[in-house]
């Protein structure tokens, strides 16, 4: 009977979960069709643009590649997540106040893998941020803003009171 | 939306358990770790297996540590815990720089070892969904009967696409394979088979239990890898050299080409050229050429294939020069 639904109980957003769904779905179906909770988002499907990216057990990994049986007993965090206390995650802020963003779709998938990193590393250079990143496609920016708004939240989250750079905002004049 | 097929799921904490979970589903199981290579061919229905198994859940398959002078690392590693490790790190740098260039980290922090390792060959015609597969009326690796690549050949061409494959043949390491049979252990060039099918001579339903590093004494080996994107891409070729020094002189090579055949390639005539001289231009000249002859790259991969096999006289250049250039 691969069909029936089996019942599965795991951390979601430091909450414990219960949630029963058709055994051979991946995580990302999981979260979105059994959980309600569309932050993650479909992009290949294929393990190849990471949009899909949340954290199991503190690590970035692909959902649309994690069956949801594999997750039972794990802690999972999305995007859904990361804001706390009614104010978003630094991070969140800072991809705003860069304009990290255009379209926006492979935003959440972002976020959590520079969160995972900031987790790791408090002062990452450039050049860690972009290997962090390097399995998260943005088709619309660019990425300049994207290790940006890392390095402006980087600096927050150590306690500094940073402020992005002028040309960041308004380009060189 | 690509959904994997219905199968049922096992989750075994035992090698033996699994093996029998094995053999109770026959030829429709198959095992799975990461799950970064099988789920992406079920999703496009290149593999349908009705039962999957999890390694992942083994504990005996997840360790790595020194034994015996080498190291034994279990084939559930993770690539990104593979490069972390400080004995790989320490001693087989050359392994952990491989395992480094696979994929992205996020696909790292899921992918094994053991899976790159058994990677599924690939091939333009065959790695796409099955509605794109049923428009060219398949391939002979799945549904067809014809290689698109050379309509007139009786075999497939897909290609080895491993990177941490042909390092592990360079160094020599062995492989112990378990089945239901009992266990067995293979140097890790008797794994792979030159058949885009058949790539691996490991029976379906054993396990690749260990892989075992040779002791890290008086060897160097370096490993260069060409792909279209810095960031990840999977190899369109791969260049592993190894080197054993007797003093200034070579004692022995090995050259070991992936991405240009069904399996990683190794290529004796270019070792015999190092072997016995101090690794002059000369030597790396004439090892170099004996690489570019047998590499055979063809037109199911990235960029065109008379440029890649060019390539295989730079890649293979540049490896050795890095040989010689970390001598100490």
């Amino acid at each position: 009977m691969p069909d029936a639904k089996v019942k599965l109980a795991f951390e979601l957003n430091s909450e414990p979960v219960e949630v029963a769904f058709a055994p051979h779905k991946t995580l990302l179906e999981v979260l979105r069709e059994d959980l309600g909770l569309t932050g993650t988002k479909h992009g290949c499907e294929l393990g190849e643009c990471g949009t899909c990216t949340v954290l199991v057990d503190g690590k970035p990994v692909l959902s649309c590649l994690v069956l949801g049986l594999a997750c039972a007993g794990h802690r999972v965090k999305t995007v859904e997540g990361m804001a706390g206390g009614g104010s978003l995650h630094p991070l969140q802020d800072a991809f705003a106040e860069l304009g990290a963003a255009q379209c926006g779709y492979c935003t959440p998938a972002f976020l959590l893998a520079a969160e995972a990193l900031l987790g790791e590393t408090a002062r990452p250079t450039r050049d860690e941020i972009k290997q962090a990143l390097s399995g998260n496609l943005c088709r619309c920016t660019g990425y300049l803003k994207i290790y940006e708004a890392v390095e402006l939240a980087a600096a927050r989250l150590r306690g500094e009171d940073a402020k992005p750079a002028p040309e960041s905002l308004y380009g060189v004049r | 939306m690509l959904r994997l097929p219905s199968f049922t799921y096992l989750q075994p904490n035992t090698l033996a358990l699994a093996l029998r979970m094995k053999a109770d589903a026959g030829p429709e199981g198959t095992y799975v770790a990461g799950g970064t290579d099988l789920y992406p061919n079920m999703k496009r229905r290149q593999q349908e297996p009705r039962t999957v198994i999890s390694l992942m859940t083994i504990p005996e398959l997840a360790g790595c540590g020194i034994r015996d002078g080498g190291c034994a690392v279990g084939p559930c590693v993770t690539l990104t815990d593979l490069c972390a490790h400080p004995a790989i790190r320490q001693h087989y740098d050359t392994v952990a720089h491989a395992a480094e260039l696979v994929s992205t980290p996020l696909l790292r922090n899921m992918g094994t070892l053991g899976g790159n390792l058994c990677l599924d060959t690939r091939c333009n015609y065959y790695d796409q969904t099955y509605e794109w597969r049923k428009a060219i009326d398949f391939c002979m690796k799945k549904d067809g009967h014809i290689c698109w690549v050379a309509p007139s050949s009786p075999r497939c061409w897909a290609v080895s696409s491993s990177d941490v494959a042909p390092v592990m043949v360079a160094l020599g390491a062995e492989f112990r394979l378990v089945g239901p049979n009992g266990e067995r252990i293979v140097p890790a060039a008797r794994l792979y088979a030159n058949d885009g099918i058949n790539y691996l001579t490991k029976q379906p339903d054993e396990i690749l239990a260990e892989v075992r590093l040779p002791p890290a004494d008086g060897w160097d080996a370096v490993y260069h890898k060409l792909r279209r994107r810095g960031s990840f891409d999977f190899p369109v070729l791969g260049v592993a050299a190894w080197l054993k020094w007797d003093g200034r002189r070579v004692a022995a090579a090995r050259v070991v080409l992936g991405g240009v055949a069904s399996r990683p390639q190794e290529v004796v005539e270019a070792g015999a050229a190092l072997t016995g001289t101090d690794l002059s231009d000369e030597a790396i000249g004439a090892a170099t050429e004996a690489a570019y002859r047998p590499a055979k790259p063809l037109d199911n991969t990235d960029f065109d294939l008379s440029w890649r096999k060019q390539m295989t006289r730079v890649y293979v250049k540049a490896a050795l020069e890095e040989l010689r250039a970390r001598r100490r």
